[in-house]
């Protein structure tokens, strides 16, 4: 007899968009608050592994079609190719450099490369942490 | 500030990052690593030679002065073993492009190499007790995966022991450092040194010391040892190579450089602990050596021997004891190195590590036998071999403190290795051919070049030792005067 597990679906899809979305909102809050790459990242993984419980692994495999060990490792390639951005003005390595832009839409917008290497940050996390997930919950077989 | 001397960590990081993108193209994995680590020898020779003119180089990480920021600080001393990490990793990478198999090579393990020596090369750099705790993680998460790749029955039982003393072990380090911090209030090495100059060597710093070196004990295998000869035979030749050559040499590095540094106020109780240590690892090593006729057994335990050899120097504190274990310990890497692929080709060829099944491997194979006689002198110490050099400064300045049992307990355990090495050669190579060249298991094709450029190395070390002393004597200096590191870090700025 099947199980019936409508609710538990029903919950995951509406609640992983909140993750998701919440995840989103701390990864861009960390640069000038409580937040960042490392913690962004995470949530996402647990919005990630929410949806590998309520579903199966080949349900997600088909649906996010990435290779997340790839995923964490440009992640740290792009930590670090951004650490070393700060070699070309003689600065040491991992000085982050920033600036004011006058975009068309955004307005004046400060921009900085610490961005970029949370972005690293991010990737490398959730790459590690869903592949963990998935390694650990697949058969031998 | 100095940016080269971050390349030694963050190019191998990249570069393994890299290949792990690349799973399937062994070709290019085995042309990017091999280049990599020749870029790092480059890397570090230069580095040599700028700390010779220039002093110890320093680099704060984004531009956070010391103490706050992280900070990367090359002193001879870390260079020198970072470029014989280099080195010895190139030789060790070349046989394991022939003999670590296609399996392996397919499952990260050229990546993993690479992220095993970033975090060699991280620990003998940072100037920091935190980051030092790091790169510990980074080498021996790295470590996890080589010693259990390939998954054979009897690498995992052993790869057990390996992570569960290690986690245990980098448990009692978290602990140390927590109780530095409090005592301290602060974690940078330099800043730790002026602190404790400032206030006093106490009981209570000197307690956590001792936590810290029993943490490094395990580490390095300083009479903490038992569970090195296990896990040190169960992972194939390439890896069991360069775990012997490096890892323990990582806790050795550790110990030196908190006890030269930082816990240098009180030696007649810390050092001559780690004398007491030393000479107790000598002589059951020595005993284990001679103990067993499985040659995996007595090459980990010539392994235990090393570390208490290279620690007995420091126990003396002297000028010549550590110049003797400097030079040691560069020649202990190689030299571990070298024996453990010699030994790993004998099993190659013979298809058992058991020296009753292997016999008369001289006429096959001459070149082998002649290369490991070498490497067994040079163990043993027998000038003009890299071995005597470093072994004569030891006891020279055991003698010279007045610590004559750790000397004569070096002399001792001397014999000990040289007999140990000769059963090796008298049983494997002496004696009736038993095994024709059409029966053996395996060919050492492309294994005797890596093995004849270690080979070469340990001659060069000890014959040409004239060129490297002049670095060693900066290196020694600049431990034993702590004040030279202090400088350099804080860079003239005042130390909060």
């Amino acid at each position: 007899m099947k199980s019936n597990d409508v609710i538990l679906h029903t919950v995951t899809k509406f609640s992983a968009v909140i993750i998701l979305t919440f995840s989103i909102h701390l990864f861009i809050a960390g640069h000038h608050q409580p937040g960042g790459g490392f913690i962004g990242g995470l949530t996402t993984a647990s919005g990630i592994v929410l949806l590998l419980l309520a579903f199966d692994i080949d349900t997600i495999k088909n649906n996010i079609r990435v290779n997340f060990i790839n995923m964490a490792v440009i992640g740290v390639i792009i930590a670090v190719l951004t650490g070393m951005l700060g070699l070309i003005d003689g600065e040491a390595f991992l000085t982050q450099s920033y600036g004011d832009f006058n975009l068309p839409i955004f307005g004046d917008t400060e921009l900085a490369t610490a961005v970029l290497f949370d972005t690293g940050v991010a990737l490398a996390v959730i790459g590690t942490a869903v592949s963990i997930i998935i390694s650990i919950s697949e058969d031998a077989n | 500030m100095n940016n080269l001397i971050i390349i030694p960590i963050i190019l191998p990081l990249l570069v393994g990052m890299i290949l792990v993108l690349f799973k399937n193209k062994i070709i290019f994995q085995r042309v990017v690593s091999l280049v990599t680590l020749v870029g790092m020898i480059v890397v570090s020779i230069y580095l040599m030679n700028t700390i010779k003119n220039d002093g110890i180089q320093t680099l704060q990480l984004g531009g956070w002065e010391a103490p706050f920021g992280i900070g990367i600080v090359a002193d001879m001393f870390a260079i020198l073993l970072v470029l014989t990490t280099a080195v010895v990793a190139t030789c060790v990478l070349l046989f394991a492009f022939r003999s670590i198999g296609e399996d392996r090579e397919r499952h990260y393990f050229y990546p993993l190499f690479l992220f095993l020596i970033a975090g060699v090369s991280g620990s003998f750099l940072t100037s920091d007790l935190f980051n030092l705790y790091v790169f510990f993680e980074v080498l021996l998460v790295a470590s996890y995966v080589l010693i259990s790749l390939g998954g054979e029955k009897r690498q995992l039982r052993e790869s057990m022991t390996y992570v569960v003393i290690n986690i245990i072990s980098s448990a009692l380090f978290l602990v140390g450092i927590a109780y530095l911090y409090t005592v301290t209030g602060t974690l940078s090495l330099a800043h730790l040194s002026s602190r404790i100059a400032e206030a006093g060597q106490d009981y209570l710093i000197t307690t956590i010391a001792i936590l810290l070196l029993l943490v490094f004990a395990i580490k390095a295998g300083l009479f903490l040892f038992y569970w090195l000869p296990g896990s040190y035979s169960a992972p194939p030749t390439a890896i069991a190579a360069i775990f012997a050559a490096l890892l323990t040499k990582v806790g050795i590095y550790a110990i030196f450089r908190l006890f030269t540094l930082i816990f240098y106020h009180q030696p007649d109780v810390t050092h001559v602990f780690i004398g007491a240590l030393a000479a107790l690892t000598m002589i059951l090593g020595g005993i284990g050596a001679i103990a067993y006729s499985d040659i995996h057994k007595i090459l980990t335990y010539n392994v235990v021997i090393g570390v208490g050899f290279i620690l007995a120097g420091l126990a003396s504190f002297t000028y010549d004891g550590i110049l003797g274990s400097i030079h040691y310990l560069m020649h202990d890497m190689v030299i571990k190195a070298l024996i453990f692929l010699i030994g790993g080709a004998i099993i190659y060829i013979t298809g058992s590590s058991h020296l009753k099944h292997m016999s008369g491997l001289i006429r096959t194979h001459p070149y082998l036998g002649w290369m490991f006689f070498i490497a067994a002198l040079s163990l043993a110490g027998i000038p003009p071999l890299s071995g005597f050099i470093g072994k004569i400064f030891i006891v020279k300045g055991t003698f010279d403190q007045s610590l004559f049992w750790i000397g004569a307990v070096g002399l001792i355990t001397s014999l000990l290795i040289l007999y140990s090495m000769m059963k090796i050669f008298m049983n494997a190579f002496w004696g009736e051919t038993i095994l024709d060249v059409n029966e053996e298991k395996g060919s050492t094709k492309g294994m005797l070049f890596p093995i004849a450029l270690l080979t070469l190395l340990t001659i060069l070390l000890g014959v040409g030792a004239e060129g490297i002393m002049g670095y060693i004597e900066i290196a020694t200096k600049a431990l034993l005067d702590s004040s030279l590191y202090i400088d350099a870090v804080f860079n003239g700025n005042p130390i909060p």
